[in-house]
């Protein structure tokens, strides 16, 4: 059986980890590499690293920190954050990362996902998508959720498949740090929708809420950040909570 | 012991590089024939587009090269399905070690569970067969992506179900290749590489 797979998110700002509360009141919570190799070693199926660093010098200091996670790491990884065009994609790649993932880019240039998918192939580009949702309408978001788009949630994600994404990584912005469950109905209608795997992201707080972002949610991997850093839920546990609900995890 | 890892038009060269080290191994990455031919072990790695991959070996001549090749090979997911003898992928006629051909995945019409195409993630492989999987447990994990796979047949060495059950591994003489990524598979990937470095040979 195909595992559903556990994803820590690790935000990194200056080559440092970070978390931000509703990406706002940033604490740093450590060194990326050891991070990284710790949750794998506690059995993360996946890890996500996105840089939320703006400045040159920043982005220079990332590009050497995927070397440093590539060389480490033995499971697979997705680097994001930044990421305009082909050539920022190609230094990730050329540094070990295994996918890219692309969010306000993606919205601002949607052939940025073609071109993408075209040179490195589908199962390189993710495409991660920030919603909010307001009266029953789901608005992208860029920005890291401070920027209404025209775009709609179900609308944008089938068109990033159709231009060649691999996989979507969905952030509900009404759910993301709330700690009271994921938007599962959003997620199974996603999964309905589309033939490639979705990430589900915002609002994990227990391990129950796993559990229904797999069943309910229908998601084919589950993204959290803080609940991890701050070790409020440890990886081997929430798998054995897992197994143990009849979910298929490694 | 002389690694080589075969360098051409695929990503991933890198990880598999990365891996190498990890376990204190040294490779060159490199398409020089003579080099290649030298080699104790040669790995044959790759993520990419089977039609175009197939020509760039072709006008390197590393094609002849691959197929001639007398000591371990380890062939790995994009490099398992060139080995095959055809892929669905552009209609490519491949190198043909293994008879096993190469097929697009579909989703069932009709099922209780939604299959995603590609095959992303971690699944469970069984039917061990080579000595590439000593020590590895039946139903163990490793990191697939692919859209495409081998079909099981007589020289299946591993495998795993997904849609339909297909090779995981495949296994001919000196040739072994993995549908899946040992170097992104954990200790358990770590584990094959190893087993494929200490081959009797």
């Amino acid at each position: 059986m195909l595992a559903k797979r556990i994803i820590p998110c690790l935000d990194i700002r200056d080559g440092q980890t970070v978390k931000g509360i509703n990406f706002v009141n940033i604490i740093n919570v450590g060194d990326p590499v050891e991070l990284g190799k710790l949750y794998a070693e506690q059995g993360a199926d996946e890890l996500v690293f996105l840089d939320i660093t703006a400045t040159h010098e920043g982005r220079k200091t990332f590009v050497e920190l995927v070397k440093k996670i590539a060389q480490n790491l033995d499971i697979p990884f997705t680097v994001g954050g930044g990421i305009s065009e082909i050539k920022d994609a190609e230094a990730l790649l050329a540094a070990g990362a295994d996918k890219i993932s692309i969010n306000s880019s993606a919205v601002r240039n949607p052939k940025l996902i073609d071109d993408l998918a075209r040179n490195f192939g589908s199962q390189f580009v993710v495409v991660a998508i920030d919603a909010r949702e307001a009266s029953n309408h789901w608005t992208v978001t860029v920005n890291g959720g401070r920027i209404p788009t025209e775009k709609e949630l179900f609308s944008w994600a089938k068109e990033t498949e159709d231009r060649g994404a691999g996989e979507i990584l969905f952030t509900s912005m009404n759910h993301d740090g709330t700690k009271n469950g994921f938007a599962n109905k959003e997620l199974a209608k996603l999964s309905d929708n589309l033939s490639i795997p979705i990430i589900a992201s915002g609002g994990a707080g227990s391990m129950e809420h796993f559990a229904e972002v797999f069943t309910e949610g229908k998601a084919d991997a589950g993204l959290a950040a803080s609940i991890f850093h701050y070790r409020e839920i440890a990886i081997p546990d929430l798998k054995n909570y897992l197994r143990g609900r009849g979910i298929s995890i490694r | 012991m002389k690694i080589v890892i075969i360098k051409y038009n695929a990503g991933n060269i890198r990880s598999v590089d990365f891996a190498l080290q990890r376990l204190g191994v040294t490779a060159i990455i490199t398409d020089d024939h003579q080099e290649i031919r030298n080699a104790d072990r040669v790995i044959f790695p790759g993520v990419g587009e089977a039609s175009t991959t197939m020509g760039y070996l072709k006008d390197h001549k590393l094609d002849i090269l691959i197929r001639d090749l007398k000591q371990p090979v380890l062939g790995v997911c994009l490099g398992l399905q060139l080995m095959c003898a055809h892929s669905e992928e552009g209609n490519t006629t491949c190198l043909g070690i293994f008879p096993e051909k190469v097929i697009k995945f579909v989703r069932p019409s009709e099922d209780s569970i939604t299959y995603k195409i590609p095959h992303m993630g971690w699944n469970s492989v069984s039917g061990l067969k080579s000595a590439l999987f000593d020590t590895v447990n039946e139903e163990d994990y490793f990191y697939f992506v692919h859209s495409f796979y081998a079909a099981s047949g007589i020289d299946t060495a591993a495998t795993c179900n997904y849609i339909v059950p297909f090779s995981a591994a495949l296994h001919r003489d000196n040739f072994y290749a993995t549908q899946f990524h040992p170097e992104k598979s954990g200790r358990t990937g770590s584990k094959i590489l190893e087993n494929f470095i200490n081959l009797k040979y």
